[in-house]
């Protein structure tokens, strides 16, 4: 394992954790203003990057894709919150995990009726097809740095939002006491309807970011989501901070251990079974630190609730 | 002297900037009902629960039949005979009064770890059950889940769940409070005769039934204990008259 | 206790006992029972997680997938003898629910859930990297288990009734469990989990002896089900079968074990029938589920009850 190597590992681990951030931001935020479980957040991600894909190819350009995907995302999000979710915020966990369920099987489903099962490309933007020699012998894909400055100045303007508005202040609010807020008059639906689009619109972005690096195909968004829910886990429920925090480490430690394991095994083990073993232990390795983390801090790294 | 049956050392808590138990030394015993008694949000409750372990102290110890139980987590003191009611009535709401009271019987005898005879047949716990039922006088709805009794019924279920197990010494959290006028009495007949038999703390507001029924009193204000002495004498003590009974008073 | 509780079941049970003979004696339907009662084994044993001691766990098709998979480790090392497979299945079962759940029990709520989840997907990605044992493409078995060296199970409707006796065994043990002391701290502890410790006894050892049993009941089933398709992959242990499972539990309703047996029962059916339909029949199935758990409070045993 050379510097070289290790350096863009680093990087991939770094930019795929604020991807996972961009999603799990709005999963926290939700869970945390109103306590409820939304595990077809993921199909968010993924409707944001068929939204991207199609509007780059009907528009014939990524950046007009890339920019109504968003408003695009936004009315999906808010219309799945009108039609379902809402029925739901007095049910209890169960009825929400098993009716978001439900919004799952239909969309990956509907996605695959309308675009078929095959995975759908969208191009690369001409001004970002290229690489940056970052150093020697090193050249990165442009458009991935790209996604992790786009990723770093969302993750600024949405802790901006939170930590220095008042709007944030009413989410923070929100998420470590919801009664006391509706008992203090505040509109909690409307605040949380606020909430619920701006994290389908989040998720959408990354998604429709991912898009170019990814096969858009249905079901892409479910594996994220369970990483997504590792990170606010990890980072403590209704925490931004936490969030961007448990992410880049879930990040990291999903895309370097995969690449370092086999290797870290062969110091062990001969080369096959080192193969074998670093690939078992790689796909473990984020659920033992998730578990390490969770039996030294069960709350996670930033409880919000007390 | 024998040791006491419950006694706290210089219990110390706060929650943030507020000192909610300040310095606070007194002791329970055997056969004896102590009350305890101050303004609302003076720390009662907070001190029953650092006394059951729901909570932990800052500072200080709670010394239970000799031993040091400061550290101990909550089921293990309730194993060793704390029982405690709780203010707000605290019961399994779908199960009937008797398999309450009969939890609270299975929880003292023998091991839980039992896993396939059926529970609501064991006689032993029935009986015994039933028996704690009968002395708060709830026997006769026993069979009702104790979501469908009246809020002065889930009061004496409470009671009987602490009777249940068999207790040393008991906690009780404002028994009375939200009980009409006959169910007071009834409770207040029950508690006298309980009394003989079990050390009990007894948090009250209702002065009538603290003064028929305490041997001891001890008042609470801002944290701490500002008197501890007979009913009459705390009657008469002008500093207690003053931060406490003289509103209660000008109220009734 | 009403009588439906059992009256109801047995009904059920006779039904599946006597379907061989009226006419669903052919390959195709016999199939299709074996797997609508595996599930609903699986299904019991999550209900005595969901519906005794309310830990709604989003991972239990893992334990499907370990037992599954113990028959293959076994196989691929030519073990097919039903007295290492059963105990090894089980086993290995009731170790990985032990491992995951001494951790997932210390959380509880959302958390809780959410923990399950991951635990499951990392079983289900560690299957898949297992390369021996064909990784995402999954493993063919050489064969069934044999019984003392009888290739018993290879007949269908010895394989029916195999796979209904663990069903009622499944059952009666759950029941059992409910109904005994355990099972009566587990179902306190669910709705006043203070009231239990003030009580004297701390659930944690209590939800994880369930947490364990319950696995060890889907490990058992996750043998059947890989002799039932002779035929294991990771697609078995993937979350949306955890949530398929969880479906099949609230469908049918919490009263007790018969619920979860009828809800699997009418999931595994339904499900057949819309898929004959159109290819995109999940597309009616969501909606259907959306809608059940919005409507369908008691399930259908509670339907049932009312009637
Ligand atoms: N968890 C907590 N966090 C912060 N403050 C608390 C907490 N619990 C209680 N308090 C505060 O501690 C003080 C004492 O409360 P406590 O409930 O012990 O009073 P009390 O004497 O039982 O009152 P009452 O007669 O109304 O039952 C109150 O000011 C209360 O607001
Ligand atoms: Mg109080």
């Amino acid at each position: 394992m050379t510097a070289t190597l290790l350096l863009v590992q680093v990087l991939n681990g770094l930019q795929f954790g604020i991807l996972l951030f961009l999603v799990a931001a709005g999963l926290t935020l939700v869970f945390g203003v109103m306590d409820f479980i939304n595990l077809a957040h993921g199909v968010q991600y993924m409707i944001g990057a068929y939204l991207g894909a199609t509007l780059a190819a009907l528009t014939g350009s990524f950046w007009f894709g890339l920019l109504l995907a968003l408003p695009a995302a936004l009315v999906f999000g808010l219309l799945l919150e009108v039609l379902v979710f809402r029925h739901f915020y007095e049910r209890d966990h169960l009825s929400q995990v098993l009716a978001t369920f439900g919004v799952i099987l239909v969309l990956n489903q509907g996605v695959k009726a309308v675009f078929g099962a095959a995975p759908m490309q969208m191009p690369l933007p001409e001004a970002l097809s290229g690489g940056v020699r970052i150093m020697e012998g090193l050249l990165y894909p442009s458009y991935r740095l790209a996604i992790l400055a786009a990723g770093l100045v969302t993750a600024g303007l949405l802790w901006f939002l939170v930590e220095r508005t008042k709007l944030g202040m009413l989410v923070r609010a929100g998420a470590s006491n919801a009664p006391m807020l509706s008992a203090l008059g505040v509109d909690v639906r409307r605040l949380f309807m606020m909430v619920f689009g701006f994290g389908a619109m989040l998720a959408g972005f990354a998604g429709a970011m991912a898009a170019p690096i990814l096969s858009v195909e249905p079901g892409m968004g479910d594996n994220l989501l369970i990483l997504a829910f590792v990170v606010i886990v990890i980072g403590g429920i209704g925490s931004i901070r936490g969030a961007f925090l448990a992410a880049l480490i879930v990040g990291l430690v999903e895309t370097i251990g995969r690449s370092m394991m086999p290797d870290l095994m062969r110091l062990f083990l001969d080369p096959s079974a080192a193969r074998q073993t670093g690939a078992a232990l790689a796909s473990m390795l984020i659920y033992i630190v998730m578990a390490a983390i969770l039996a030294f801090r069960p709350a996670g790294l930033f409880p919000v609730r007390t | 002297m024998a040791e006491p049956l419950l006694e706290l050392r210089g219990l110390n808590k706060s929650f943030g900037g507020l000192r909610v138990t300040e310095n606070v030394s007194l002791t329970l015993e055997a056969g004896e009902i102590h009350a305890l008694i101050g303004p609302n949000g003076a720390g009662k409750t907070t001190l029953i629960q650092q006394i059951s372990g729901a909570l932990a102290p800052d500072s200080g110890e709670i010394r239970f039949l000799g031993e040091d139980v400061t550290r101990l987590s909550m089921a293990r003191r309730a194993r060793r005979g704390l029982a405690r009611s709780f203010q707000i009535t605290s019961v399994i709401p779908s199960f009937s009064a008797l398999e309450n009271a009969a939890l609270a019987v299975q929880a003292r005898s023998g091991s839980s770890f039992r896993f396939f005879r059926p529970a609501a047949r064991e006689a032993a716990l029935n009986e015994a059950a039933m028996a704690a039922l009968e002395e708060v006088g709830l026997a006769p709805r026993a069979h009702l889940p104790a979501a469908a009794l009246s809020h002065g019924e889930r009061r004496q279920l409470e009671l009987a769940i602490a009777l249940a197990m068999r207790p040393r010494a008991l906690l009780l959290d404002e028994p009375l409070a939200g009980t009409g006028p006959e169910e007071a009495e009834r409770l207040i007949r029950i508690l006298r005769g309980l009394g003989a038999r079990y050390g009990i703390l007894l948090v009250e507001h209702d002065m009538r039934a603290v003064f028929a029924l305490a041997q001891r009193v001890s008042v609470l204000a801002q944290g701490r204990v500002i008197a501890t002495g007979s009913p009459a004498g705390i009657r008469a003590d002008p500093v207690v008259r003053a931060a406490y009974l003289g509103e209660e008073e000008g109220e009734g | 206790m009403t009588w439906r509780d059992a009256a109801l079941p047995a009904g059920v049970f006779a039904a599946l006992a006597l379907a061989p003979f009226l006419g669903f004696g052919q390959s195709h339907s016999l199939t299709l029972l074996a797997r609508a009662m595996i599930f609903a084994m699986a299904a019991i044993s999550l209900m005595l997680l969901v519906g005794g001691a309310g830990l709604v766990s989003l991972g239990h098709a893992a334990m499907m997938g370990v037992g599954a998979y113990a028959v293959v480790v076994l196989d691929h090392a030519r073990i097919t003898e039903a007295w290492a497979v059963l105990p090894a299945g089980v086993g290995a079962t009731a170790l990985f629910a032990l491992a995951t759940g001494a951790i997932a029990i210390r959380t509880s709520g959302v958390h809780f859930i959410m923990i399950t989840l991951a635990f499951g997907q990392m079983a289900f990605f560690t299957a898949s990297s297992l390369a021996l044992f064909g990784g995402d493409d999954g493993y063919t078995l050489y064969g069934r288990t044999e019984i003392f060296g009888a290739r018993l199970l290879e007949d269908r409707l010895a394989f029916h009734f195999a796979c209904l006796f663990c069903l009622v065994a499944a059952w009666a043990l759950v029941r059992a469990l409910l109904a005994s002391r355990f099972g009566r701290v587990l179902r306190a502890a669910r709705e006043n989990e203070t009231r239990v410790r003030a009580l004297g006894l701390e659930p944690y050892p209590y939800r994880l002896a369930a947490y364990v049993i319950a696995g060890a009941i889907g490990g058992l089933a996750g043998v059947l089900l890989a002799n039932a398709t002779e035929f294991v992959a990771p697609a078995y242990l993937a979350w949306q079968r955890s949530g398929d499972l969880l479906f099949m539990v609230i469908l049918g309703g919490l009263a007790g074990p018969h619920g979860a047996l009828l809800g699997a029962l009418a999931f595994v059916l339904v499900e057949e029938w819309l898929a004959t339909l159109t290819e995109h029949w999940r597309l009616i199935f969501g909606p259907l589920l959306i809608l059940c758990v919005l409507f369908l409070r008691g399930g259908i045993a509670g339907l049932l009850g009312r009637g």
